[in-house]
């Protein structure tokens, strides 16, 4: 068990520092969710609608987004000079291999939203001073399973020649539970209720994450080995 | 390390399709340690695919390969660990300098101390001054180099080279071709893929020519190289 986290680490590791290196999948994310909060900010009318009913949704919007653009780049580094073979020679097994790239996936997408909340928060001028634990529990099990589904799917577009075309083709669809779940609880916290109220939602999306991880755990060994 | 009443690599029925095209066909081979299968063939022959099935990257459409008796599986981590392959690409990431590559390498196969034996195998092929160089920066043979000692940093039981000659120079091929004489006589087992028999006849012990997926020659290497081109010239042609 520790050895298997050792390696998992130790891919993650090497995903993060490839990408710190070249930071252009980083910014390209991070700047693609500023330009639409920039975006969104200009579009509404505040005294049409109300801040706090377009917020959650703006804000869910822009994390998704920026997760797709984020894990397109997850076995993107992989095909460069066919290095995925490496890691499939190595005697890893498939399910620390899935890990590795899950946690550099997961905290690239952390890292994004680490940048797109503070911009939210400027542009809508939105309270989080009660929110704020609940919002970023909210964040953190919608994006643990957003970015298993990510992951899963980022393998088996790597070897197509659209890859960067079919990831949200094939992510979006599964996005949209976790989604939903998010902006209703992003909204009531938004207008003040107490976390127990919202208890529910997250209580489904951590059946979602236990659900879609276990299954991209079992499905990837299947997706990677020809 | 194979022992010695176990053949190091085998493989039995090999057959491997992509769609209706039948790649390799009924391929079987029996490697003892210290032995060096030379392979050879015209393009499109199945080596490169029966090299990707050996080392498990593909899996056989029919037929298995066993290491040390080991069927190579999957699912089995463990079954791969005794496997150094070398690719027709270097498997190296761009966006990390050659130490960071090996010693990502070392990591994966549990290797103590790995920075030090990342350094270590990139001294060994001479690129000492390069460790911190992206393999973008690099020449083919350079790239060549590191990519060798990528797959041999954990000294692997069973070799499995794609044209490991492709763009060394004269001294580089010379560093290979006496690296590899040392892993044989070291017990290694060596499967090499080329299509100059000249550049490895010295080091192999026995010679195979693949053509339409099947073998049509797996023999003792013969002792003239001259009269085994003219043979194999017609092999190929068939």
């Amino acid at each position: 068990m520790v050895e298997a986290l050792r390696l998992a680490l130790a891919i993650a590791a090497k995903d993060l520092r490839a990408e710190m290196r070249s930071r252009t999948s980083f910014l390209s994310a991070a700047m693609f969710a500023a330009l639409l909060l920039v975006v969104f900010n200009f579009a509404r009318d505040p005294t049409a609608v109300a801040t706090i009913d377009l917020a959650p949704g703006i804000l869910w919007v822009t994390v998704a987004f920026a997760a797709v653009v984020a894990m397109n780049r997850g076995f993107a580094v992989e095909r460069e000079n066919h290095a995925f073979d490496g890691l499939l020679l190595a005697p890893v097994s498939r399910e620390v291999l899935f890990l590795g790239k899950y946690l550099a996936n997961l905290t690239f997408v952390l890292l994004v939203e680490a940048i797109a909340l503070p911009l939210f928060v400027l542009f809508f001028n939105v309270d989080l001073s009660h929110a704020l634990p609940g919002l970023l529990t909210t964040l953190l099990l919608a994006t643990a399973g957003l970015v298993s589904v990510g992951t899963l799917f980022s393998a088996i577009v790597v070897r197509t020649r659209f890859a960067e075309l079919m990831l949200p083709v094939l992510l979006l669809p599964f996005m949209v539970p976790p989604l939903v779940f998010a902006v209703q609880i992003t909204m009531r916290l938004l207008t003040g209720r107490a976390l127990s109220e919202v208890a529910g939602g997250l209580r489904l999306l951590v059946l979602y994450d236990v659900a879609f991880i276990t299954v991209s755990l079992l499905l990837f060994s299947a997706v990677v080995d020809e | 390390m194979p022992s010695a009443d176990r053949p190091a690599l085998e493989a039995v029925g090999l057959d491997r399709a992509y769609g209706s095209v039948r790649a390799i066909r009924g391929v079987d081979l029996t490697l003892g340690a210290g032995e060096v299968l030379m392979v050879l063939g015209p393009n499109g022959a199945g080596k490169t695919t029966l090299l990707r099935v050996l080392a498990g990257l593909l899996r056989p459409s029919a037929g298995e390969v066993r290491i040390a008796g080991q069927t190579l599986r999957a699912s089995e981590p463990e079954s791969r660990r005794p496997i150094g392959f070398l690719s027709h690409h270097s498997l190296l990431y761009d966006d990390l300098t050659l130490l960071e590559n090996l010693a990502f390498a070392a990591r994966l196969y549990g290797l103590s101390e790995p920075e030090h034996k990342a350094r270590e195998a990139l001294r060994g092929f001479g690129l000492g001054e390069r460790l911190n160089d992206q393999p973008r920066d690099l020449s083919r043979g350079l790239e060549q180099r590191a990519a060798i000692a990528r797959a041999l940093i954990h000294d692997p039981a069973v070799l499995l080279l794609d044209e490991p000659f492709t763009g060394l120079d004269t001294n580089s091929a010379e560093l290979l071709r006496a690296l590899l004489r040392e892993r044989c006589l070291g017990g290694r087992a060596v499967v090499l893929v080329t299509h100059h028999p000249s550049e490895a006849w010295d080091l192999a012990t026995r010679v195979g020519v693949l053509r339409g997926g099947q073998w049509v020659l797996q023999e003792t290497r013969a002792a003239s190289l001259e009269q085994f081109v003219t043979r194999y010239q017609e092999l190929a042609r068939g």
